[in-house]
């Protein structure tokens, strides 16, 4: 891979993600009937929260603070090892899907353990349903990525999503859906978790997050959006074709993702949010969805 | 035993009329109501020479009547009602905190508003009356366990709402016990409508117009109600029509308002905000009688301040029923929305027997298919001449009470269209000559969240000796309660709105 391409796609990875949540934000007053905020709205939030200063409680310890830290860098190492528009990404070797994996693994710890730090009852109670519902969405992921590893006999990202598709439409569709199943739940879209609710008995993600303040919680907003970023480049570099032309491929990305957002806003338009306890069935039946994905595959 | 005495609602009834029952034969007549289709409407104290004496009014749907009775307290005691008729347990507890009564065995004996007791030297809990109570200072049901967790919520809470305070009991996210503890707004209007001499306080409308600030018409004509019955005022049919006309107003544009916070809560954005701009199209049809959007200022004893002219009403036609044709559009998203139909049927379930036994009154009631309506069953004011059917729905989950709204509000518009189409001559507004002394009257009304009712006694000048106010919401909170009862709690937001419940109009 070029160098340009390597700083095109460090650039795209650092400025593009919080544009997503503004495409959502936008998508969701359409649908009301509202003008809605500014398109770059979430940038104004994060530049304004980065100036504030902020309060930690005397009860919480250091993990409190790694918690935001841990959080970005994972998701920074995560979006270097996704080939975005170009057939690399900036850096593979075989097996980094399971790194990819627990890369959000490792941020999730850390936020819940964040969370536990305060010792609130409400934190407590997110970290439970975070740590619950992450267990059936690893699976879904996991199957999901299985589909490609088979496809492409590769455990790296960047070969087994440069791979060409050819007479697998069904389960290439299966995979798409279960893995934008998944990105709803990871990043606690609607029908999962409802970002915009101020009700902190019904959150799952926001209200991990309630003592967060200042800068630490303008980190936390620009790695969920980061994490959009990432699960939706895999969905995208799944579905979309190839053109075969290097700039071209980009252009691809970036309007897939663009189209990403609004889908991810028209669903939450339309869509009440789930009963939380029904939560595990979606994820699970995104996992056989995978699975079938693997049994049409493998026959 | 002497019979209570039977009456209607808004009628003035010389108080010595209302027979003085032995203690015993009191709490009979209160513990055999629910078994004789009577409920609990208030239940409440007053001192009389330096004796404490209860009142009761008891609520006979069925025949439209009202029973009255009282008892003279010889001690500082009586023995408690509330585990043999449990709708009186929050009476109970207010009598305890006001009045400095114990009622002996009562199972959850806890202040209500943590105020003083009006009884110097008298104390339910012997607490000190130096000390002035803290509110939500006490003790709360406690479930031990290993795997049981205590989730305290409120009284400031993230969004803009009134403050009460929630402590949930959970096992996991199941709620074992839910107790809802208030006060926090109290702000002493029962005590501030008192005067000692014959003139009514010039305040008192006022007071009564910010009861609770969203039952503005609600409230007030229940007070009108009360003071014209006292003085005997007659009040014209057009006003009586207005005033009806501004009630229905109210209860569209709250169950409007209410609809799209349920879809809110949900998550379900399109009729979130659909309902919210279209509550203001029925809180602006208000402000066109009066100028204020909350219906302030619009009656008054005797009648109503403002007329609507042939023109306005016609205008008023027109814009109710393009709100309305948009109300049920929007609200039919709801019900076509599977998402949405998942999580409100089924949430928060309160049975027939629960709502009966706890005597839940208005639109929580007839959600759990209990036919109870103060404008069908004790009418008063225009309610006596036009009748707007009963809508109940059977199943007590947030899907009835989201249903029976939408059910509501097709029926109030249809009465408004109807009213501002023929309204009736007749003076705005008749004078109100001085109250009857030493009398009686109890106004029901029912509001948008339901039964609404003022009790008041004149002393011998005709000034008021007792007014009490009980708000829907006094008998309601325990319903909510219990619709948590083994709920997720993540489903309490929702099932707090689907309850809608006045924090200001407990707390007084």
């Amino acid at each position: 891979m070029s160098i340009l391409q390597s700083l095109v796609h460090v650039l795209l990875a650092c400025t593009m993600p919080p544009l997503l949540l503004g495409v959502i934000g936008k998508t969701k007053a359409a649908f009301a009937g509202r003008v809605g905020a500014p398109l770059l709205q979430p940038y104004y939030d994060i530049a304004k929260l980065m100036r504030k200063g902020s309060v930690v409680s005397r009860t919480t310890t250091w993990v409190f603070r790694a918690g935001p830290v841990v959080g970005v860098a994972t998701g920074l190492l995560a979006v270097a090892l996704v080939p975005l528009g170009g057939e690399q990404a900036l850096f593979s070797f075989p097996g980094d899907l399971v790194l990819f994996a627990y890369l959000f693994g490792l941020g999730r710890f850390f936020t819940v353990l964040a969370a536990l730090d305060t010792g609130s009852a409400f934190e407590g109670m997110g970290g439970a349903r975070e740590a619950t519902f992450s267990c059936f969405a690893e699976p879904a992921l996991f199957l999901g990525l299985l589909v490609l590893v088979k496809r492409s006999a590769s455990t790296s990202l960047s070969t087994m999503l440069g791979a060409h598709w050819h007479g697998e439409a069904a389960s290439l569709v299966l995979v798409v859906v279960s893995l934008f199943i998944v990105l709803l739940a990871e990043t606690c879209r609607i029908p999962f978790d409802d970002p915009n609710t101020h009700l902190e008995l019904t959150m799952i993600h926001e209200v991990m997050v309630l003592d967060h303040s200042g800068p630490a919680l303008g980190i936390i907003h620009y790695s969920a959006s980061l994490k959009l970023f990432v699960l939706g480049a895999l969905v995208v570099r799944i579905a979309a074709p190839r053109t075969g032309n290097v700039w071209g491929d980009w252009g691809v990305l970036v309007g897939g993702m663009l189209g990403l957002a609004l889908l991810v806003g028209a669903v939450e338009s339309m869509m009440a949010r789930l009963r939380l306890r029904q939560v595990p069935s979606l994820l699970v039946a995104a996992c056989l969805l995978s699975a079938f994905g693997i049994v049409l595959i493998a026959r | 035993m002497k019979d209570l005495l039977s009456t209607r609602n808004s009628r003035a009834i010389p108080k010595d009329t209302v027979p003085v029952l032995s203690l015993e034969d009191f709490r009979k007549s209160i513990i055999e109501a629910p078994g004789r289709h009577r409920r609990v409407a208030a239940l409440f104290a007053y001192e009389v020479d330096k004796t404490v004496e209860l009142f009761v009014v008891l609520a006979e749907d069925r025949d439209g009547q009202l029973y009255l009775g009282s008892t003279r307290l010889e001690s500082n005691s009586f023995p408690s009602m509330t585990n043999e008729c449990p709708q009186v347990h929050l009476f109970e507890r207010e009598i305890a905190e006001e009045w400095g009564v114990v009622p002996v065995g009562h199972p959850w004996l806890k202040p209500v508003r943590f105020v003083r007791s009006r009884r110097e030297g008298h104390d339910a809990w012997g607490r000190s009356a130096d000390v002035a109570p803290m509110v939500g200072v006490m003790d709360f049901y406690s479930v031990k366990g290993e795997e049981i967790h205590e989730v305290a919520v409120g009284p400031v809470h993230a969004g803009v709402i009134e403050p009460g305070h929630f402590r949930f009991q959970c096992h996991g996210e199941e709620v074992f016990h839910l107790e809802i503890s208030l006060g926090y707004q109290h702000r002493g209007i029962e005590r501030a409508l008192l005067t000692k001499q014959g003139e009514l306080s010039k305040r008192a409308l006022h007071y009564v117009e910010t009861l609770a600030g969203d039952t503005t018409i609600g409230h007030t004509t229940a007070y009108c109600h009360v003071v014209e019955a006292l003085s005997e005022c007659r009040v014209s049919a057009r006003a009586h029509t207005l005033r009806g006309i501004a009630l229905e107003l109210e209860r569209l544009a709250n169950h409007t308002g209410d609809l799209g916070a349920l879809a809110n809560d949900v998550g379900f954005l399109p009729t979130a905000s659909f309902c919210g701009r279209l509550r203001g199209d029925f809180l602006n049809l208000t402000a066109s009688i009066c100028g204020n959007r909350f219906g302030r200022s619009l009656l008054g004893p005797g009648g109503v301040r403002f007329d609507i002219d042939k023109s306005r009403a016609d205008d008023m036609i027109v814009r109710l029923d393009a709100a309305v044709r948009d109300v049920e559009g929007a609200v039919d998203l709801l019900w076509n929305s599977p998402s949405v139909q998942a999580r409100f049927e089924d949430t928060g379930q309160v049975s027939t027997s629960v709502a009966t036994s706890l005597g839940l009154v208005g639109l929580a009631a007839r959600a759990s298919g209990v036919e109870r309506d103060v404008r069908h069953d004790l009418p008063a004011g225009i309610f006596r001449l036009a009748q707007i059917p009963v809508s109940v729905w059977h199943s007590g989950d947030v899907f009835a009470r989201a249903y029976v709204r939408s059910l509501e509000i097709s029926r109030s518009a249809i009465f408004v269209r109807e009213h501002l189409r023929a309204l009736p001559g007749g003076v705005l507004r008749a004078p109100c000559g001085r109250a009857a002394p030493n009398s009686v009257c109890v106004s029901l009304v029912e509001g948008w969240r339901g039964e609404i009712c003022h009790v008041a006694i004149t002393n011998p000048t005709g000034a008021f000796h007792a007014y009490k106010v009980f708000d829907p919401s006094f008998h309601n909170w325990s319903g909510l309660a219990m619709a948590l009862r083994n709920e997720q709690i993540s489903d309490f937001p929702l099932c707090n709105k689907s309850f809608d419940l006045s924090y200001c109009g407990f707390d007084l």
